[in-house]
This record gives C-alpha cells, sequence and structure tokens, in this order.
C-alpha cells in the first residue's frame, strides 16, 4: 500500500512537470486561435524562449533576467508571424514552419557561436537557475501518513512555474469568458466582419492576440531551459509544441478541458518509463512508443470526428480581406 | 426627366429633413455608379428607393453610412452638413445600418452581439447588466421581441434581423437603412418586420427601405425615390403614384438591341419542370414549386431581379445543386435530381452551361486560355488520348475556336485572366455551344461584356435555337430577354409570376412582374 | 494625364525578379546572422561553393543530396497543385524507407535488377499509403490536413523506432538498426558507373537514385500538364468551384493528389536506403521532408524550379558540412537557419516586396519612355 501510494505521488509529480509547459504553450496557441490566426509555431516559440532564457541567465547569472529575455525573444517571433499573416495576409501555415525550423536552425547556431559547448548553452545554477518551492511546514509533515506526503511531495516542492501554470488556466478562462477583450477577441475569430462593422479593427486585435501567445511561450520555453533543466539543449523541446497544439484541439480551444488534455497526455509520458517491460495482464508488454504515439494519435481521432466535432473559430487561418 | 417628377417632395413641418443628399457623385473607375443623386427624407417618415440591379441604391446607401467616400456632394443630417468618415461616425451622426448578410456572431447571445463594440468598460458583467436593461426598453418600445440570451445560431432569420435592428437602435440611430431586408424573410416574417418599422417611424425614427419590390414600397412607405442606372428619375409620394408608373420609372423606355429573327418553331419538348423546389446553402428555400418547359428550337427567358431564385434554379438544373423536391425529365428521362448529381453526367446526356459568374464558376482564370476552354470536357477524345493529352490539337482547336468566335487576341496560351470579360464570356459560350448540346443553359451571359460583343453572343444564339436546339436564358437585363427570348417566364420570390410570348411582352408588364405583381391584379 | 507608364508589368518581373529578390533577402539576413556571430559572410560563401562544386566527389555529395531534395521537393509541390500542405514528408520518407527496407530484407535474393525495381515500387507504395489516411480525412472529413499530417510524422517516428528496436533489429546487435542488406540490392554508385567509362570521378553517395529523381521529376511534369488527371488535379486546386461545374469530383483528386505526393516522398528510401546506408536505420529523413517544402516554394511547384532550388539546398548542405571544417562555428544548423529564412521570405512574405519592386519597375521604365523624344 505503501508503495503504492508512493508510485501515485511520484507519477503525479512527473506529470505536473511535464505537463506546466504545455499548458502554458497549448494557452497561448488558444489566444491566437480564437482571433482567428493558426499559429503551429509553438514549437518555435518554446525553443527559442528558452535558448533565449538560457543564454541570458547564463551570461548574467540572473534568472529572472532570463526569463524577460525568454519572453522577449518569444513575442518577437510571435510579432514575426503577426507582421507576415496579420499585416500581409500572408499563409499563416507556411509562417508557422517558416518560424519553426528558423529557430531550430538559430538557437544551436547562435548557441556554438558564442558558448562553443556544441550547440548548448553553459549550465546555469545558483541564481542563474530557477528553483523548486518548498513551502513552509513540508519538511515537518513529510512522515504524516498520506496527507503529509501529499503535501510535501506533491503540493510543495515545484518549481514556480508549475503553480503559474495552473494559474493561467483560471486566468485565461476570466480573461476570454468574462472582459471586454476577450468578448472581441472570440468575435474575432467568429466573425470578423461583425467586428469590423462596429468599428474595432481586426488586426489590432489579432496582433494583441499573438502578444499574449508570445508571452506565454515565452514563460513556457523559459521553464525548459532554466527550471527544469539547466541549460538549452539543441532540439529541447522535441515536439511538445506540437503536443501543446494537439491538446488545444482535443481540448476544443476551452481553457479547461484544454487543460484537462495537457494533463492526460502529461500523464502517458508519466507512465511510460514505468510501464517499460512490464508485462500488464490480458494485453502483454505496451511497446514505449505506443505510449509516446498516444497523444498524436488520439489527436488523429479527433480530427477525424470519431470523438465529438472538433470545430476550429470559424474564421481560423482566413486572413481578413474587407470585401467590396 | 421633368421638375415636379424630381423635386424632392415639400417638407410637411418646418423641421428639416433627417436626412438630404445633394449631388452625391460616384465613379468606380469607369462605371458612374452615383450620377449627382439629390433627395431629402422627411423625419419620422419611411422612404423608399426603388430601382433594379446596378441601379447604383447600395452604392448610394454604402456612402451614406461611411462605407465608402462620395467623389462629390453633401450629405446633411438634420439641416447640417457632415462628412461620415465610417460606419461609427455615421452612428454618431444618428445613421444606423441594417446589413442585408447579418454582421452577426453566431456562437454569442443576442445580448453579446448588441454589446459587441458598444460594452461599457472593461469587464463584461457589468456591461451586459447594463445591456440588458436598455435591450428591453428597446423591445418593448418597439415591439422588437427577442430573448436576450437565445444564441444566433438558434435563431430564425426573421429574428436575427430583429438583432441587427436592435443593435442600431442600441447605438442610438435615429435614420435606420435597411437594404433588401426581405430577401430571406417568410411572408409572415416581412409582414412583422412592417409592423415593427411601422412603429418605429410613429415613435419619430427614420427609415430609408432599399429595394425592388413593389409591394414594399406601396405597403410602406411615405415617400419613394427611383433609381435608374445610377441617377434618380424621379422623388414622389407614394400615394400619388402608381405600381404601374413605379415600374415604367424602375425599367425605363431605353432602347431595345433588337435582333432580327424568324418566328420561333418549337419542337418537342427537351426540358419539363413538375414543381421543383430548390434550397440554397443555408437552407432557405429559394425555388418554390416552378413547373414549366423548353422546347427543341426556341429560346426560354426567365426574367427577374437577381436574388428570386434563378440561380439556385439554374445550378440544379446544371447538375451542381440538388433539388429539394419536384420532378425534372430531360428529353423524355426523368433525372433523379435529388442527389447530388455530375455535371459531367448532364453534359454526356446532351446539356450545355454557360454559368452566371464566369470567373468564379465558367473559367480558371489563372489557367491558360487553352485550358480553361476545355474545362468540363477534357475528357474528349479529341483533346485527349489514353494517358496524354493533345496539347497540339487542343491548342489547334482552340485557336480555330477562337477565330470563329471572335477573341481577341486570339492566343490561346495567354492567361485567362488577361481576356476581357466579353472575350471570356465568349471562350465560356464557344466552348459549351460547341459540344451541340440539346439544351444550353445561360445565366447572365453579357455582365461585363462590351456592345460589340453583346451582338454577337445575341446572334449566336439565335443561331442555335434555329438549328433546332433549346435554350433556356436567365437574364436580368430585360433588353436581352425581350430581344432575344420567344417565351418570359418571370421569376419573383422563387415563384413564377407570369408567362408572356415575346409579342404580349412589354416593359412595363415586365416590369410589374419583376416587381412582384401578378398580371392581371388591381392597379 | 500621360499615356506613357505602362499599368501592365510583363511576367518576367512577377515570375522572375519578385521571387529571387524574396531570396536575395533571406540570404543578406543570413549573411547578417553569420557577422552577427563573428564570421565573415564573404568567407563563408566563398567556401561553401567550393566545398560543393571545388572536385567531383564534392559535386557527387551535392547531388547526393540534391537527389532527396527532389523527391521532397515534388512531393510538396503536386500536393500545392491541389490546393493542400502536405507537411508529411518526412514521415512519408521514413516510410517508405521501410518498405524498401522490406523488399531488400526478405527479396534480396532475387536478380538485381528486380529486386530494384521492386524497392522503388515499395517506396512508393508505402509512402503513398502514409498519405492516404491525411489525404482521406481531408477529403471526406474536412479534417485539415497541415494538422494530421504533422501528427502523422510523429506516428512515423515512433512506429520506425518500434521496429527497428524490437522487430527488425539485427539478431545479436544493440543498435537499433536492421542487418546490412545483400549486395545485389544495393543501388550502383554513380562514381563506380563514370570510373568503369574509363573518366576518374571522385568517390561519394551518389547512386542511381539521382537518375530516378529525373526521371520522376520528368514524369511529374508530364503527368501535371499533359494529363487529364493532371488536370483535374490542378482545376481542384485552383478554383473548386469550377471543378465542381465541370464534373470533377474535388474529394477524390484531394486523395489521389496526397497519395502521389506521398509516394514521391516516399522514394527518398531508395537513396538512402538501397543507395547509401544499406540497411535501415533511425532518422535517416534528418529533416529532408521540410527542406521540401522550402525547395517546393522557392521552385515554384514546377520540376524545374525544383531541380534547381534543390540543387541550391544541396549545396548548401554540402557546402555547409565542409565549411563548418574550416570554419567551427558554422554547422549544419545555419543551414537550416537558411531554410527558415527561405521559407519566411519565398513563402509567408512572399508579397510583401512585390509592390515596392513593381512600382520601382514602373518609375524606372516610365523615366526611361518618358527621356525618349516625343514625336
Amino acid at each position: 500500500m505503501e508503495e503504492f501510494f508512493t508510485m501515485v505521488v511520484l507519477i503525479a509529480d512527473a506529470t505536473s512537470r511535464v505537463a506546466t509547459p504545455l499548458i502554458l504553450a497549448a494557452l497561448a496557441g488558444l489566444f491566437a486561435e480564437r482571433s482567428g490566426v493558426v499559429d503551429i509555431a509553438l514549437e518555435g516559440k518554446l525553443l527559442g524562449a528558452a535558448f533565449a532564457a538560457a543564454t541570458v541567465a547564463a551570461v548574467s547569472n540572473s534568472a529572472w533576467l532570463g526569463l524577460a529575455a525568454g519572453i522577449g525573444f518569444s513575442v518577437s517571433l510571435a510579432m514575426i508571424h503577426a507582421y507576415a499573416c496579420v499585416t500581409h495576409k500572408g499563409d499563416q501555415v507556411v509562417s508557422g514552419m517558416a518560424i519553426n525550423i528558423l529557430v531550430a536552425g538559430l538557437g544551436p547556431t547562435l548557441a556554438l557561436a558564442w558558448f562553443r559547448l556544441g550547440g548548448q548553452t553553459p549550465r546555469v545554477e545558483g541564481s542563474g537557475r530557477f528553483h523548486p518551492w518548498h513551502w513552509p511546514g513540508a519538511e515537518a509533515l513529510e512522515d504524516t501518513p498520506i496527507l503529509g506526503g501529499l503535501y510535501s511531495e506533491l503540493v510543495s516542492g515545484h518549481n514556480m512555474f508549475v503553480y503559474i501554470a495552473l494559474l493561467t488556466v483560471p486566468i485565461t478562462a476570466w480573461v476570454v469568458y468574462k472582459t471586454r477583450f476577450g468578448l472581441r477577441l472570440r468575435a474575432v475569430g467568429e466573425s470578423p466582419e461583425a467586428v469590423d462593422t462596429a468599428g474595432i479593427s481586426v488586426d489590432w486585435m489579432r496582433y494583441q492576440a499573438l502578444i499574449i501567445t508570445g508571452v506565454l511561450c515565452g514563460v513556457a520555453g523559459t521553464y525548459l531551459s532554466i527550471a527544469q533543466n539547466a541549460a538549452f539543449l539543441r532540439n529541447m523541446s522535441a515536439g511538445q509544441g506540437f503536443i501543446a497544439l494537439a491538446a488545444l484541439i482535443f481540448g476544443k480551444w476551452r481553457p479547461w478541458p484544454t487543460m484537462f488534455a495537457c494533463f492526460l497526455f502529461a500523464f502517458t509520458d508519466a507512465v511510460q518509463t514505468r510501464l517499460q517491460g512490464v508485462d500488464i495482464p490480458g494485453i502483454g508488454v505496451i511497446p514505449v512508443q505506443f505510449i509516446q504515439a498516444l497523444p498524436f494519435a488520439l489527436t488523429v481521432i479527433l480530427l477525424a470526428g470519431f470523438v465529438g466535432k472538433a470545430i476550429a473559430p470559424r474564421a481560423s487561418g482566413l486572413p481578413y480581406i474587407k470585401e467590396r | 426627366m421633368t421638375t415636379s417628377e424630381t423635386a424632392p417632395p415639400a417638407p410637411s413641418s418646418d423641421a428639416p429633413p433627417a436626412l438630404e443628399l445633394s449631388g452625391i457623385d460616384k465613379w468606380f473607375g469607369p462605371v458612374h455608379a452615383n450620377d449627382h443623386i439629390s433627395f431629402a427624407v422627411p423625419k419620422g417618415s419611411i422612404h423608399g428607393i426603388i430601382g433594379e440591379n446596378g441601379a447604383g441604391k447600395s452604392t448610394l446607401m454604402s456612402i451614406v453610412y461611411g462605407y465608402y467616400q462620395a467623389d462629390a456632394g453633401d450629405i446633411l443630417v438634420g439641416g447640417k452638413p457632415v462628412k461620415i468618415t465610417g460606419p461609427q461616425n455615421a452612428l454618431s451622426h444618428g445613421i444606423g445600418m441594417v446589413h442585408q448578410h447579418f454582421m452577426l456572431v453566431e456562437p454569442f447571445t443576442v445580448l453579446e452581439n448588441v454589446i459587441l463594440g458598444a460594452e461599457s468598460g472593461r469587464l463584461l458583467a457589468p456591461s451586459l447588466e447594463k445591456a440588458r436593461a436598455e435591450l428591453e426598453r428597446l423591445e418593448r418600445d418597439y415591439s422588437l421581441e427577442v430573448d436576450p440570451d437565445a444564441t444566433i445560431e438558434s435563431l430564425q432569420v426573421g429574428l436575427r434581423q430583429r438583432v441587427e435592428i436592435l443593435k442600431a437602435l442600441y447605438r442610438g440611430a435615429d435614420i435606420l437603412i435597411l437594404d433588401e431586408p426581405t430577401g430571406v424573410l417568410t411572408p409572415q416574417e416581412v409582414d412583422q418586420l412592417f409592423d415593427i418599422l411601422r412603429a418605429l417611424r410613429d415613435q419619430g425614427k427614420t427609415i430609408i427601405l432599399i429595394t425592388h419590390k413593389l409591394r414594399e414600397i406601396m405597403a410602406l412607405t411615405d415617400n419613394v425615390t427611383v433609381m435608374r442606372q445610377g441617377a434618380v428619375v424621379a422623388n414622389v409620394k407614394t400615394a400619388e403614384t402608381s405600381r404601374e408608373q413605379l415600374a415604367e420609372l424602375m425599367v425605363g423606355r431605353s432602347v431595345l438591341l433588337r435582333v432580327d429573327k424568324t418566328p420561333a418553331i418549337p419542337g418537342a419538348e427537351v426540358l419539363a419542370l413538375d414543381n421543383v423546389s430548390v434550397k440554397d446553402g443555408q437552407g432557405v428555400r429559394r425555388v418554390k414549386g416552378v413547373s414549366f418547359d423548353v422546347r427543341a428550337g426556341e429560346i426560354l427567358g426567365i426574367a427577374g431581379v437577381s436574388g428570386n431564385g434563378q440561380s439556385e434554379l439554374l445550378e440544379a438544373l446544371a447538375g451542381i445543386r440538388p433539388i429539394e423536391s419536384g420532378t425534372i425529365r430531360f428529353k423524355g428521362t426523368e433525372i433523379d435530381a435529388t442527389r447530388m448529381r455530375d455535371a459531367r453526367e448532364m453534359r454526356q446526356m446532351g446539356l450545355g452551361h454557360v454559368p452566371e459568374d464566369r470567373q468564379r464558376m465558367g473559367l480558371v482564370v489563372s489557367f491558360l486560355a487553352n485550358e480553361s476552354s476545355i474545362l468540363g470536357h477534357h475528357h474528349d477524345p479529341k483533346y485527349t488520348g489514353k494517358f496524354l493529352m493533345r496539347q497540339k490539337a487542343i491548342v489547334e482547336d482552340v485557336a480555330e475556336k477562337m477565330d470563329r468566335f471572335d477573341v481577341r487576341p486570339s492566343n490561346p496560351l495567354l492567361r485567362t485572366s488577361s481576356f476581357s470579360g466579353g472575350n471570356q464570356q465568349k471562350i465560356v459560350l464557344v466552348r459549351e455551344m460547341d459540344q451541340h448540346p440539346d439544351l444550353l443553359l445561360v445565366g447572365q451571359p453579357t455582365r461585363g461584356v462590351d456592345i460589340g460583343a453583346i451582338e454577337f453572343i445575341h446572334k449566336r444564339l439565335i443561331a442555335m435555337r434555329d438549328e433546332g436546339k433549346a435554350v433556356l436564358l436567365v437574364s436580368v437585363e430585360l433588353d436581352e430577354i425581350m430581344s432575344l427570348a420567344d417565351r418570359i417566364i418571370v421569376m419573383f420570390d422563387g415563384n413564377i409570376v407570369g408567362e408572356l410570348t415575346q409579342e404580349e411582352a412589354d416593359e412595363r408588364k415586365l416590369g410589374l412582374m419583376m416587381a412582384g405583381e401578378q398580371l392581371g391584379t388591381a392597379a | 494625364m500621360s499615356t506613357t507608364a505602362p499599368t501592365q508589368v510583363p511576367r518576367w518581373v512577377t515570375h522572375v525578379l519578385v521571387p529571387i529578390s524574396n531570396l536575395v533577402v533571406a540570404f543578406i539576413i543570413a549573411g547578417i546572422i553569420i557577422a552577427l556571430i563573428g564570421e565573415d559572410p564573404w568567407q563563408a560563401m566563398k567556401l561553401l561553393i567550393l566545398g560543393a562544386f571545388g572536385a567531383t566527389d564534392l559535386i557527387g555529395f551535392t547531388l547526393y543530396y540534391t537527389t532527396n531534395f527532389m523527391f521532397t521537393g515534388l512531393a510538396v509541390a503536386i500536393a500545392f497543385h491541389c490546393g493542400l500542405f502536405n507537411i508529411g514528408g518526412e514521415g512519408q520518407a521514413y516510410v517508405g524507407g521501410l518498405g524498401v527496407g522490406l523488399v531488400a530484407l526478405y527479396f534480396g535474393g532475387l536478380p538485381a535488377p528486380i529486386v530494384i525495381v521492386l524497392a522503388i515500387l515499395a517506396s512508393m507504395l508505402f509512402g503513398a499509403a502514409w498519405a492516404f489516411i491525411p489525404g482521406y480525412l481531408q477529403a471526406k472529413r474536412g479534417s485539415h490536413v497541415v494538422i494530421t499530417t504533422i501528427m502523422f510524422n510523429f506516428l512515423a517516428a515512433a512506429l520506425m523506432t518500434y521496429l527497428l528496436v524490437e522487430v527488425l533489429i539485427e539478431p545479436g546487435q544493440q543498435a537499433p538498426r536492421t542487418a546490412e542488406f545483400a549486395s545485389n540490392t544495393w543501388l550502383p554508385y554513380i562514381h563506380d558507373i563514370i570510373r568503369g567509362l574509363g573518366i576518374p570521378f571522385g568517390q561519394s553517395s551518389l547512386n542511381l537514385s539521382f537518375v530516378v529523381a529525373i526521371v520522376a521529376s520528368v514524369l511529374v511534369w508530364v503527368f501535371i500538364w499533359h494529363t487529364r488527371w493532371g488536370y483535374e488535379i490542378r482545376t481542384v486546386g485552383a478554383n473548386q468551384a469550377a471543378a465542381i461545374y465541370a464534373g470533377i469530383s474535388p474529394s477524390r483528386n484531394i486523395i489521389l493528389a496526397m497519395m502521389i505526393s506521398g509516394g514521391l516522398a516516399g522514394m527518398v528510401g531508395i537513396n538512402e536506403i538501397i543507395g547509401v546506408h544499406h540497411r535501415i536505420i533511425l532518422d535517416f529523413t534528418a529533416g529532408f521532408g521540410f527542406v521540401g517544402i522550402a525547395v517546393a516554394l522557392m521552385g515554384r511547384n514546377h520540376p524545374l524550379g525544383i531541380f534547381f532550388a534543390a540543387l541550391l539546398f544541396g549545396m548548401l548542405y554540402q557546402g555547409g558540412s565542409e565549411l563548418s571544417f574550416d570554419i567551427p562555428t558554422i554547422t549544419r544548423d545555419m543551414v537550416v537557419v537558411i531554410q527558415g529564412l527561405v521559407i519566411l521570405f519565398s513563402g509567408a512574405m512572399e508579397h510583401v516586396f512585390r509592390p515596392h519592386i513593381v512600382n520601382l519597375y514602373l518609375r524606372i521604365v516610365g523615366r526611361r519612355m518618358a527621356a525618349e523624344p516625343a514625336e
């Protein structure tokens, strides 16, 4: 019983850590998509922010400056996307692809040139890194059965980003559904002509949405390089930007369901290391790759319309051109 | 045009007119969309603007509510000249527009749509509360009942229109402009709308109604302005005019381009429709149980203002749109038209189709001319072998076609987009006609086509009919219908309101029917 | 009003000048980045070109890369002609390689020409199969082909990893790869062929699949512009309303275009698996699928343009590889940066500079015409 409980806590722990960047990135995508802009460059912004944060943190030995850099770089990438697609009505998918590829090459190139470490940034420690928060009384309560363990392992001891990610969900829900900005945001994604005739600038709304996208991806990327880990490594985002996109679709572009989708996908990741080689009665050993492929397969099944319809905001992907 | 016809009606009181236009002029390239328009709308009245397609009504109203800027002329609101720079600015002067195609966000509720852009403050909850109170007041005052918490998706078209009106009123509009508001409404909804408009007027609002339907003008308006080809041809009090007079003014006595032709010798029935109904893409029934036939060796013309179901009818006959109910018989065989058919099937059965919108449907403008010239016929053995297409044969064939139909420049290797409208249309025509179809469906054949090409196209259509083929011609141009068609039927609001032979037809009768009057109804 | 200035710009301005300008901008920015990391862009460019074309073996490697990019470029292009964005070239190439490898492993006993033909067919079949589902879902259920092909890339990676680790792994070995294929499944190397003619030629990975790529380019050209199926695909891509009017089925053509696209991408397997590595290895696609997007955009979706664009990227890959020996700070990653810039400026921002270039052209021509003496 004790062992099982420990395993549950450890898995929940791992799930939260993996879910954190997913939640932030997925919500970033939510703002973009809700405004009618397709953004497949969550991955690129994640990676770019990770690089910028790690670089500045290593040089300045300040994790907070690193966070600022991560956000700044991610927002810049989002603005490139905005300039190409909103102002110049360029193809949103091509632009997203371009940004992903550009960042994948730029990070290691700059890192190699500046640090000569084979494409990664130097390790950060101490003040250059974000450390887990230990809540008061965690150590004292450690040995208390169940509740103590839960408190000291699961609730306390996470990086601040985990708590931020969880907080972002209700904040996003509030902004999108309870504020004037959120109303206009949702309107722009569904019916830009209605917004236009109401005297609101469609392009400016989309720019604002993409700024938020940049900020959230910036936070997520910073977590990856100087909180969860201690440096930027080539390709460290490893597709998480796409998993976040999948979670967003799975959550039908709504904050809480998207969060649950992120937890679901993070859970499969946390569990797969434990399930390796384990013989499940009736099924046998599940290959680890199958579990890793689960988020992607689920998304395809959803898109095929087998698990209910995933209807994107109506104007998603279409540049807004005033009609005669 | 006599001065008594065009002078604005004398105001009934000393109050300045709610809206006055003076010398409004607007060009779109070579097209003179608005030609020195002047009239005045008294406060607290319902003013109608009637005219055919292309008369310039919508352009004029777009200038009034700020979507376009006029090239010259003044707008006066309440007697004072104003500059209207955009829709928001128009609203600040009290001018609100109710669009023909609603500008609503479907998943939102009525309340949310009403406050969009006119919210009071950053947080939604207080805005919604304040708006709800105001909305309920407006609904009561003007009999515009609609559930504020219903989503637009769940509302019928008539109720959606009320939301559009409420939007304008919520923002303080005193002058409401409605552009063809009844196109998508059922007769009951139309009557309800009329009641609402009368209530608005009685409360001191000013209404401007743009329409092509005489019944609405006669039933609802206090004054009416008639527009034709960009200019005002009359400004009269509704009570002092009649349907016939308005119809004549609307349609005009223009010079007819009559083509010389011998009388038709109709042969066997080629196409027969029995009680056919067609719905459009939004599920609105656009063709409501029409029946008619077309015989070999004759041209049947379908007249009517666009938007009365002709487009959907044409698409249904061509095999692009399924019908809702009824039967279609083509060359004696009944066709199962309730399913989505293959346009290729219809072609193989002997149907040709010159679509109304050549750029959207009849051609691929990015293709080279010879590629557009084989559209729909690319499986023909003279164009393609088992694997490869016969490029040389295609180019030769197309060049020959272009010569015969005088397409200029007669170069098959030019991009389709570089040909003028008339030449593009000729490309489509020769493509469809050269297959010697038994029935040729033709929609708006001379839209955007120059005079010389018009004559050529008309001659070709007559020639087809003289060869014993059948032609179904849909056109909004009365001149064209009257000079080409042997028989004319008029469509209004999805129904056929009458049929005339070429001898019987004149502008007055046709004008009346196009505006909704059945032949033989009292004046 | 002056009638001297022309209002129509000639085709070469919009079809050659604008794309080249986009490319030049991409390279200028790349040069700036190189300068930013403290190296000399001109020196880098010189070394790059020398590294790609300076000797016969180097040319061989350049063309070996070009082969892959031709396949993936053609794949993306044909999907574009139908109005579809196939991002799944990476996964389709991976699975195509699986097909090739399976033929080589289990039919290696057959005479060489037969095995090779079977392998080519298998690469096309497997690649097409991997593109079929996204194509079908787009055509029949409206699922966006961009998202589904991205997902299928990841699924391909998972599938191939599983197969290479658990199923196809060489018995008794640790590395996740298959056993080496029998030698009669190996595609002949080009340098061997040329040397056999008595001409000295440096050794490289360039193999017969280069010829297959050229043949494929010609066949694709014929198919798209000289057959009625190509005509139908192009019509669906250009104007769906006109396609329906003409009795052309959009869904059928979407599926067909995707399958051909996947088949072309799958042919990367011929080059990599039986041309160079002679076994199935992990991740042999190494981003080639994504380069295909840049190549198709640069090449304006035409096989000839694709050939030159593929050659350009082949030069970048090979030259970049050599360059990193001399200037260690410039690695393959820089090539990826250039790739991203090309896609950005030739794809997403392709119209940004057009009005300025057109205005410039009109001004120059107008000035020249005004300078001519009046009659």
